[in-house]
């Protein structure tokens, strides 16, 4: 180039784009009122539904927890069912369909950072969300909380993860953004209701819950629900075992079915 | 002038569909490069070979001494594109797109003054979703611009645009090249090739039927020039025949067409026709342009 160009010249790394991708994708998101209010808001409102109907008093039912207490997990597992089968599917197709992922392409921007600000962006969300859940219902319904932090929070990130990555899968196969709309809703809607999620598994009849336990979903509530009241991550080999295997495949699909157009 | 862009025939084809069929040329460095033809001749997968977006399934082709497939990173840290088909994101703000695209590049400048000149200085907290149609298409400009890039790519610049809108953009292209960078572009607007490009490939069914200066296209082809007006009543067409300077005449109507060599055509049909005493109106003279080329060409006349 002989013209030497106007202004000032930057030169950055990976990482730049790294941030600024995350950072662009998640002012997005939050911009956008449905995936927002379904991943912040409809959680809180069903916690407050529900608490307020049911309180949170010790039940037999429950092993001498409240309502609210068995809740909030599994609202944790319905905001990672939501964020991964339909913000993400919805997300990556319409990037696809709109061509905005083809102008990415048209720079020397690496497709893993795409990948992971996805992901990031993501997780950050479904996070925020369980964490808005927590901070109303601990003052509110006096939420009790038996297990550890950590095995909560890596119950909580394979979960998130393997959901992720069959939100990718959906969106890799759905020709088109509306076609993985509706593919990430017939799925997750039944598995949000079946897998205790969305409602007490306790109150289903055996049939259902036998059902029931073919669904990823009903792994993550019951992982969830484990962690959060302290059971031993040895009673919960078959659920992180089916969760692991779900990411795995999940991601080896997602890998082979993703397109940029 | 060194070459920024060569490409020795270049096929491709999808399914049964032969894209493109053998093409090749070269492009020099700081020229103005035009690709027209009709929709589906061929133009988008080619610019799309030289960019490393798809792979050719045959033919060589160098951009900057790169291989777009096998150093198609290098490569597009180097070009800036301009896409047919893309859209960003509607709640994403010009500010917030610029930023993003920068960091993409290791070496980009400073946006504020490119969108200042793109007339976007006043959008920059604007929504992508609520710019124009014409405001959109500046700011993939804009984007293809951050990295101070050697070659411009641009597709189908100023399909959907008004008149005006696309004047404007034509400026704006001989601004980019006065700054020293190449263009390649394609359109299947012939005035626009005529009017913006140093040379232009005449693409049509995945072949290149010709290529050269626009003006060396229209002469190389001997299209005449035409003189064209009204008249009421009869007309002697041999009276204009007859003259030296005409080739071919021809009436249909009202409507008469003189066909012949540029020197001389219009003052000798007009004193003819006054020596004659025919009553005329509406006289014109018609450039002979790529319109022309290209029916003389392919037979057929270019559609949008």
């Amino acid at each position: 180039m002989s013209d030497a160009p106007a202004g000032r010249v930057f030169r950055r790394s990976a990482m730049r784009s790294l941030w600024k991708m995350t950072l662009t994708e998640m002012k997005l998101y939050l911009r956008e009122p449905i995936a927002a209010f379904f991943t912040l808001v409809f959680p809180v409102m069903l916690l407050l539904i529900f608490g307020s109907i049911y309180g949170n008093e010790p039940e037999e039912l429950f092993g001498g927890r409240g309502t609210v207490d068995m809740s909030v997990p599994a609202y944790m597992a319905m905001i990672i069912g939501t964020v991964g089968m339909l913000s993400t599917s919805i997300n990556v197709a319409t990037s696809r369909e709109l061509g905005i992922l083809r102008r990415y392409r048209a720079t020397p921007l690496r497709p893993w950072v795409v990948l992971v600000s996805t992901v990031v962006v993501n997780f950050l969300m479904t996070f925020l969300g369980t964490a808005l859940l927590i901070a109303v219902a601990k003052p509110l319904y006096g939420l009790r909380f038996e297990g550890d932090a950590l095995g909560v929070l890596v119950g909580f990130v394979l979960s998130a993860l393997s959901f992720f990555s069959l939100g990718f899968v959906i969106a890799g196969l759905a020709p088109t953004a509306r076609v993985a709309q509706v593919a990430g809703m017939l799925i997750f809607y039944p598995m949000l209701f079946l897998s205790g999620a969305g409602m007490p598994k306790e109150i289903m009849p055996e049939g259902v819950r036998a059902v029931a336990n073919y669904l990823p979903l009903t792994h993550v509530v019951d992982l969830l629900q484990g962690m959060w009241f302290g059971e031993p991550w040895a009673d919960h080999l078959t659920e992180v075992v089916v969760l692991a295997a779900v990411l795995v495949v999940g991601s080896a699909v997602a890998a082979r079915v993703f397109r940029w157009e | 002038m060194a070459q920024a862009i060569a490409v020795e025939d270049l096929r491709k084809s999808y399914g049964d569909v032969q894209a493109v069929n053998g093409v090749s040329f070269d492009v020099k460095q700081g020229e103005i490069f035009g690709m027209v033809g009709p929709n589906g001749a061929g133009k988008t997968t080619t610019i799309e070979c030289i960019e490393g977006l798809r792979e050719a399934d045959r033919g060589g082709v160098r951009v900057l001494d790169l291989d777009p497939q096998r150093d198609g990173y290098e490569l597009r840290e180097r070009i800036g594109v301009q896409l047919q088909e893309t859209a960003l994101a509607d709640r994403i703000k010009v500010r917030e797109a610029m930023d993003l695209f920068s960091s993409f590049y290791r070496r980009s400048v400073e946006w504020g003054p490119i969108i200042e000149q793109l007339g976007l200085g006043e959008k920059r907290e604007a929504y992508y979703g609520k710019l124009s149609g014409g405001q959109k298409q500046r700011l993939f400009i804009a984007l293809a611009l951050v990295n101070d890039p050697e070659i411009v790519f641009l597709d189908e610049l100023t399909t959907g645009l008004d008149p005006q809108a696309r004047r404007a953009m034509w400026q704006l292209v001989q601004t980019i090249r006065q700054r020293g960078k190449t263009v390649f572009l394609t359109t299947h607007y012939m005035e626009e090739a005529e009017r913006l490009c140093d040379r232009v490939a005449i693409i049509d069914h995945g072949k290149i039927v010709a290529l050269d200066s626009p003006q060396q296209l229209i002469d190389s082809l001997g299209v005449d020039n035409r003189v064209v007006f009204t008249v009421e009543g009869s007309l002697e067409l041999g009276l204009l025949q007859d003259l030296p300077a005409a080739t071919r005449v021809e009436r249909s109507g009202d409507r008469v067409v003189v066909y012949g060599r540029a020197d001389g055509l219009v003052g000798a049909v007009v004193n003819a026709l006054e020596d004659a005493g025919v009553h005329f109106a509406d006289l014109r003279t018609e450039q002979p342009s790529l319109e022309d080329v290209f029916l003389a060409l392919t037979g057929r006349e270019m559609r949008e």
